[in-house]
């Protein structure tokens, strides 16, 4: 089992430091897999890479070589389509070799452009169509809960992906249910495929809609490890929502902020420009 | 042969549903129900009073419900999602795809009242599509069982295996049947007549009326096998070539006649066994009026059956 939430030094600092350079490698190698599959969802990607390193390298308790460990912490990836990112941070954590990154949307390859519990050891549900990932991290919860087991259950959902009915369906129980070993992560990059949010159809005032369904909410930095952390450590007697604010495509210039980059892939000089900005 | 339909009474399957699921519960703590606010049409007040921690109900919000069973199935947990048939295939149709079926999740659905037992309710409350939109998901077992037994054979196969299984479950009353099979076996068709001349396969609510109308040919010289398909999904298609060894098939089923068993049938015959084929069933939005009526008016009684029979047999003739 992982070690870090119940046994650190309260280092946030060192941790965060840590994090933050899981969440530059999983921007490369999301941006790699991408460029070489020539097409994925890098704006997504890049704004979910810190909430996934502070999660899979700070927070969450597992053992990636016993992946259906019954005590593990659970990670539902609600906004599917981010597989760079995903299938990144599921490698990094040992989940199964870095190297096999390099067959992402290659015929018969295990890397799908949604993830598949079928193939893929670490994924817990199948997503890709939005809206799936809260109600079945709301089933695990319910199921930790009948059992007493002290496991959490995380959930990271798109912005956009909060249009969906079913996640306000989900919303409902896990507040009527006081789910206090269930959380979930907004990443708040306001753009979904081709507009702002808020401009298609608004979700303001967001927090206030979570905790009118009874969640505790956090509204914090979704880049800075140093937030993300307390923030995730730190449930109390409620389901929690962490509304994490982020930039979509956040890291390389030219992607920061624009809608266009949602899905596409960068032309080689792009690429290289991406690249040395993240090692910047 | 006329002893096939016992006497003893009409049954609702979802009595026999229920006792088995309280019977699992008892002995597997892993065992739990999920609803859509349908305790009372899903007869589940008496398991809440035996397990109130296990019977969680997520109010009238079906995608959450086969949503949540799935995450309840990733915690250890071998839940039984019961709604209205028609509601829990039709709204959660897209959970029951990526959150069951692909992510093969061990989940049993189970669709209350399904067909048209809701009668004056309308086509929004008949289940007749659901087989058809379950019947090509991957990695989903389909059961229609018969009768109170094998309502609660399914239920404890269902259990027993490690993966989704879809379970339609009616509430139109039904004869118990005189199985020539001693056990429920998933994909197992049961033969319940011999007969050599035309085959009649059903299944579900079907069965005993596709018995009486085998009984309606016999006093006419006319031997008919009958059939029980209860699972659709795998497909028994060895009985299926059986039946059409008689040279004369008759599908069924409370369902729309287009990707049920009918359907399921004859992708068989015409690939492995080429026959003449009668596939009785509804044929869209249905008007109003009660089971028993909507039934009789589209054939699916013994006389019905029987007279499909009669045609096939002259068209054979000819």
């Amino acid at each position: 089992m992982n070690q870090v939430r119940r046994q650190s030094p309260d280092d946030l600092h060192r941790r965060a430091t840590h994090v933050a350079e899981r969440a530059n490698w999983i921007r490369r190698s999301a941006l790699k897999m991408i460029f070489e599959a020539t097409q994925g969802h890098p704006g997504g990607d890049l704004s979910a890479a810190d909430i996934l390193a502070t999660l899979y390298f700070a927070v969450m308790r597992y053992d990636a070589t016993m992946p259906n460990d019954p005590g593990r912490d659970r990670f539902v990836m609600s906004k599917g389509h981010c597989t760079g990112a995903f299938y990144s941070v599921l490698a990094a954590a040992g989940f199964f070799p870095e190297e096999e990154l390099t067959t992402y949307l290659q015929p018969l390859s295990r890397l799908n452009g949604h993830p598949s519990r079928t193939y893929l050891p670490g994924v817990e549900t199948n997503t890709g169509p939005l809206g799936h990932g809260l109600p079945v991290a709301v089933g695990a919860a319910i199921a930790g809960q009948i059992d007493k087991a002290d496991y959490r259950v995380f959930v990271l959902t798109g912005d956009g992906e909060l249009q969906e009915g079913s996640c306000w369906e989900a919303a409902m129980t896990a507040g009527h249910r006081k789910l206090s070993n269930l959380t979930v992560i907004v990443d708040r990059n306001r753009l979904q495929q081709g507009a702002p949010t808020e401009e298609t159809v608004g979700l303001e005032p967001l927090a206030d809609k979570w905790r009118a369904f009874g969640w505790d909410v956090v509204e914090i930095d979704g880049h800075d490890a140093e937030a993300l952390i307390p923030a995730l450590e730190n449930p109390g007697g409620k389901p929690l929502c962490v509304i994490a604010s982020t930039i979509k495509g956040k890291g390389v210039s030219y992607m920061e902020n624009q809608a266009g980059w949602h899905h596409g892939c960068p032309d080689a000089e792009q690429y290289a420009q991406a690249l040395r900005e993240l090692s910047a | 042969m006329n002893d096939l339909v016992k006497t003893g009474g009409l049954f609702d399957c979802r009595e026999a549903y229920v006792a088995a699921l309280e019977a699992l519960a008892e002995a597997d703590e892993r065992i739990v129900a999920v609803v859509n606010d349908s305790v009372g049409s899903s007869k589940l007040g008496r398991f809440r009073k035996a397990f109130p921690d296990r019977l969680i109900n997520v109010g009238i919000a079906e995608q959450a419900m086969v949503g949540v069973g799935a995450g309840l199935a990733n915690g250890g947990k071998i839940p039984f999602v019961s709604g209205a048939a028609c509601f829990l295939t039709g709204r959660a149709l897209e959970q029951i795809k990526a959150d069951v079926a692909y992510s093969q999740a061990n989940v049993k659905l189970c669709g209350i009242s399904s067909g048209v037992a809701y009668g004056e309710l309308g086509p929004t409350h008949h289940s007749i599509e659901d087989l058809a939109w379950l019947r090509p998901m991957a990695n989903l077992t389909v059961i229609v069982p018969s009768d109170p037994w094998e309502t609660g054979e399914a239920i404890k196969a269902a259990a027993a295996v490690d993966g989704p299984v879809f379970v339609r479950i009616s509430r139109m009353p039904v004869p118990a049947l005189t199985h020539t099979a001693k056990t429920f076996e998933i994909g197992k068709a049961e033969t319940l007549r011999e007969g050599g001349d035309v085959a009649i396969i059903a299944n579900g609510v079907m069965v005993h009326r596709a018995v009486a109308a085998a009984e309606v040919l016999a006093a006419e010289g006319v031997e008919a096998k009958v059939i029980n398909m209860a699972t659709l999904t795998p497909l028994d298609e060895a009985a299926i070539l059986d039946a059409a060894a008689t040279g004369a098939v008759i599908t069924v089923e409370e369902h729309s006649v287009k990707g049920g068993l009918g359907g399921a049938v004859a992708e068989v015959i015409a690939t492995q066994a080429p026959c003449p084929m009668r596939i009785l069933g509804f044929p869209g939005f249905l008007p109003t009026g009660s089971a028993e009526f909507l039934m009789a008016r589209y054939g699916l009684t013994a006389d019905g059956v029987a007279d499909a029979a009669r045609d096939l047999l002259a068209r054979r003739a000819a």
